[in-house]
């Protein structure tokens, strides 16, 4: 009974809390969300209607709930951070925040978290920020549809889309980015969730983290941008159906993985990437179910990876499936299917009976000397590969697929 | 109509022609003879320009037929081995020719209608023997009612028959005052067309004379047995 | 020069031996193409024909049919004809016939099938080899009266370019692959009608490999507009070299 009476007295006050409902806009009392915010009390909601405000850095230091209006424009003047939230359990939806200061020392941004928790940033436009979205010590916060564009055209001339850096249980969903340094960026960032992402031309990288342990990536997308997606010093990585396409230049990878272990990746696609997958010190990852189709290298890896089990992928229409710099092999390749096996199938088990030797020995001469792509596809470099995979002299015999698959898997 | 001044060309080492001088005039029917390899074809292939002096010039009507080819509109040509695309009929070889000469003129085909060429004119080149490939030649050379006829050893190769329709042929030609040159080694057949003589013997003019002062030189009264004559003497 | 150059056409196009080319290309890039459903392997299996068969069969060809024409050329030279007429009309003659072949035997199947910049690339750089080859092939016949050897030298040429050629980059590539060498190599490559055509369809079929460090090279060459434009004018040139010095040769040539 006390704990009825309790919760009754907990509605009442909170239904009195949300009550206090603030309008600002120039037709109200109200004109600057500046007063807003001093009227306002915890829990209150301000409605920003439609108009141009410029006032400079919104501190948000209440728990409140921020609602624009037939999209209020907040306008940075290129000199400020607009909108800055000290306070836990913030919500901002529906405004157009653009122009943030541009400066490299203190980072503003579009909206900038400062070490709080329970903020929901959703159905936001952010245009021309240095940072648009920036999460600094934050725990358990919703950013969601915003649509993000950057204008950079050099790294560093613009911050990154969504910057997260030593928080937790982030989930970021269904939010477009481009334009910016990285599309998104994690940096210690632990249980979290990126999921339903499209992160197009950015600059740089369309996803990067470091040191962020136990996040998962679902079904995003990540297309075209400078470098494609890096993944470093992390571990139990999940990356599961997302599309990685486009990444083209010198040093541009579908991902890179850099001192990762225990990691999963599947059911990923990767499609027309220089590199679709690099894998530098990667260790005990398994990549199943993904499709590698025209990239220029399906995977790359280095020597010092270790423990890795690559299976069931399609790989089809890549110019090179698989190249590595060293004759170690400590990493598995079975069960994948490579639309460049020619063997046979008389058992009829669905797999091929000769063993498939995935690794190019041209990819290796190029690897060391790049001009020698030249002669690639020449006659008298395709009767060298021909060789080769028949006779493997150069190329370490143990890099092989035992069973290579005569049809590709539906993926 | 053809004068041919210091003309020179050797194949290679062998001199084939040597300093050659020669003027013809419109209504000459010249015979050109002497032994095999003599220059004889060669001489009628510069004419043609099928094949280039090293020195010397050929004027045909005063212009240097050297880098044209319109004056060989003017000349039919009847080659000692006609040889033909041999997957074209006659018909075909004939109507090309026909169609590359651009010739608005009404055409001859005197020759075509009297060797009975129409009867076997879808057969292919390949297959026609040496006498029906010489009779298609004499048609070409006669179609275009040239000014200039150049035969090289006519009737080689023709029946009797045929041999006999040329020569009624030349004969008409003649009396129409076109300059006809004929090559040959032995002349019997036509001795009584010719009007001159050309002699040539290793790549040089030994003599070229009207048939008339040959044959009073001479007490032969046929033009090979004059010419017999005339060079043993002249080697005398 | 038209009239000559029908003539020719369609006495090529009734010879069994370039009906028995189309069919083969036909055949070989219709089951290709319908066959494999992954049309970059198919393209790469029909860039193998375009840089072996094609120019072979080019150069082949054209020898035997200019040794084989010689009489109708003789008949020509004794008609009121430009010698360069004849030679000309010959040249398109047989371009025109092997294009044709070559569009239906392969071009059509690529429309059909991949019509994409991977596919017209090698459509175009057939088109570009064909009349390659045969210049080449017209060159051969000039310079040598004989008829087999001839033939002969047409051979050599052919699989020096395609293969002996490729030999010897390949090795210099590994002897001086201390030294800065891109550069020479490029020429070189660029040199070779075979390998520019190569190249040219590699920009667009491994287009992804060649943005990455290797390719900097390509891209900066080959694949910015003017690398097109000098590419084309490479193999232009491959055309006209070959036919102007025969074109001389045919001038000057006793028949």
């Amino acid at each position: 009974m006390k704990f009825f009476t309790s919760f009754i007295v907990f509605l009442l006050f909170s239904h009195i809390a949300s009550g206090a409902h603030i309008h600002v806009g120039p037709r109200f009392q109200v004109t600057s969300i500046r007063a807003a915010l001093l009227l306002a009390k915890d829990n209150d909601t301000i409605t920003v209607h439609h108009s141009l405000y410029t006032e400079g850095t919104i501190v948000v230091n209440k728990s409140i709930t921020l609602i624009g209006d037939e999209w209020p424009v907040l306008d940075g003047q290129l000199k400020y951070e607009v909108v800055s939230i000290k306070a836990d359990h913030v919500n901002i939806s529906g405004f157009v925040i653009r122009n943030s200061g541009i400066a490299a020392l203190n980072d503003p941004g579009g909206v900038k978290v400062y070490d709080r928790s329970n903020i929901v940033i959703e159905n936001n436009v952010f245009e021309n920020n240095f940072f648009a979205i920036y999460i600094q010590y934050g725990k358990n916060c919703l950013i969601k549809n915003n649509k993000i564009i950057g204008f950079g055209k050099e790294e560093q001339e613009i911050g990154n889309g969504i910057h997260c850096w030593k928080s937790d249980s982030l989930r970021i969903i269904a939010n477009k980015i481009s334009g910016h340094r990285d599309g998104i960026y994690f940096e210690f960032v632990t249980n979290s969730i990126v999921w339903r992402n499209i992160s197009k031309r950015n600059i740089r990288y369309g996803l990067h983290f470091m040191f962020s342990n136990n996040d998962a990536y679902v079904n995003n997308i990540f297309e075209e941008n400078g470098a494609g997606v890096a993944v470093m010093y992390t571990k139990h990585v999940t990356m599961y159906s997302n599309t990685f396409s486009q990444s083209n230049g010198d040093a541009a990878y579908g991902i890179l993985l850099k001192e990762i272990s225990d990691a999963e990746i599947i059911g990923n696609k990767f499609l027309s990437n220089t590199a679709a997958l690099f894998l530098e010190g990667a260790n005990r990852i398994l990549i199943k179910k993904n499709v590698f189709s025209g990239n220029g290298w399906g995977l790359k890896i280095q020597a010092n990876c270790m423990d890795n089990t690559i299976t069931e992928n399609n790989f089809s229409g890549n110019t090179f499936d698989i190249s590595t710099n060293g004759s170690l092999v400590l990493n598995t390749f079975d069960y994948n299917y490579w639309d460049k096996y020619a063997g046979y199938d008389i058992d009829k088990n669905r797999q091929g009976d000769v063993p498939y030797h995935p690794l190019s020995i041209y990819s290796t001469i190029i690897e060391n000397n790049p001009i020698a792509m030249l002669l690639y596809r020449s006659f008298i470099v395709s009767l060298m590969e021909r060789t080769e995979k028949l006779i493997p002299s150069i190329t370490p015999d143990n890099f092989r697929d035992n069973s290579p698959q005569m049809k590709p898997y539906e993926l | 109509m053809i004068r041919i001044e210091g003309l020179k060309k050797s194949f290679g080492k062998s001199e084939v022609l040597k300093d050659i001088n020669l003027q013809l005039k419109r209504g000459q029917c010249i015979g050109l003879i002497g032994p095999n390899a003599c220059g004889k074809t060669t001489l009628i292939k510069s004419i043609l320009s099928m094949v280039l002096p090293n020195d010397g010039t050929i004027y045909f009507d005063q212009k240097s037929i050297a880098g044209d080819e319109t004056y060989k509109n003017k000349i039919g040509y009847m080659p000692q081995i006609g040889r033909y695309p041999e997957n074209m009929s006659i018909i075909q070889v004939i109507d090309m020719i026909k169609s590359i000469r651009q010739f608005d003129g009404q055409t001859d085909e005197e020759l075509w209608v009297a060797f009975g060429l129409e009867q076997a004119k879808h057969k292919k080149m390949r297959t026609l023997s040496g006498g029906t490939t010489q009779k298609v030649s004499a048609t070409l050379a006669f179609l275009f009612s040239p000014d200039v006829l150049i035969l090289d050893e006519p009737t080689a190769g023709l029946d009797p028959l045929a041999s006999e329709i040329l020569r009624e042929k030349i004969i008409m030609e003649r009396q129409k005052g076109k300059l006809i040159l004929i090559t040959s080694h032995l002349l019997n057949e036509l001795d009584d067309l010719l009007t001159d003589v050309i002699y040539m013997q290793d790549g040089k003019i030994v003599f070229f004379k009207n048939t008339d002062e040959l044959l009073a030189m001479s007490n032969h009264g046929r033009i090979s047995k004059a010419i017999g004559h005339y060079i043993k003497s002249a080697a005398v | 020069m038209n009239k000559i150059t029908n003539f020719i056409i369609t006495d090529i196009i009734k010879n069994k031996i370039i009906i028995i080319y189309t069919v083969i290309l036909a055949l070989f890039s219709w089951s290709v193409l319908s066959l494999e459903d992954n049309t970059a392997k198919a393209m790469l299996s029909l860039l193998n024909i375009i840089l072996l068969a094609v120019p072979l069969m080019a150069v082949i060809f054209s020898t035997i049919y200019m040794y084989n024409s010689s009489e109708f050329i003789e008949l020509l030279v004794s008609q009121p004809i430009k010698r360069k007429t004849i030679w000309l009309s010959h040249f398109a003659g047989l371009s025109i016939s092997l294009s044709i072949a070559f569009i239906l035997g392969i071009g059509l199947p690529i429309v059909v099938y991949s019509p994409d910049a991977a596919g017209f690339s090698i459509l175009l750089m057939g088109l570009f080899i064909t009349p390659i080859f045969i210049a080449i092939a017209m060159l051969c016949s000039i310079l040598a009266r004989d008829k087999a050897r001839g033939i002969g030298i047409a051979i050599m040429v052919w699989l020096f370019l395609s293969l002996i050629y490729d030999g010897i980059v390949l090795y210099l590539m590994f002897q001086f692959a201390d030294y800065p060498i891109e550069k020479p190599m490029v020429i070189m490559s660029a040199l070779n009608p075979i390998d520019l055509a190569r190249i040219m369809v590699l920009l667009k079929v491994d287009v992804s490999a060649l943005m990455g460090y290797t390719g900097a090279i390509f891209k900066q060459i080959f694949g910015s507009q003017i690398g097109w434009i000098i590419s084309l004018g490479l193999l232009t040139f491959w055309i006209v070299i070959p036919m102007w010095f025969s074109l001389i040769k045919f001038k000057n040539k006793d028949l």
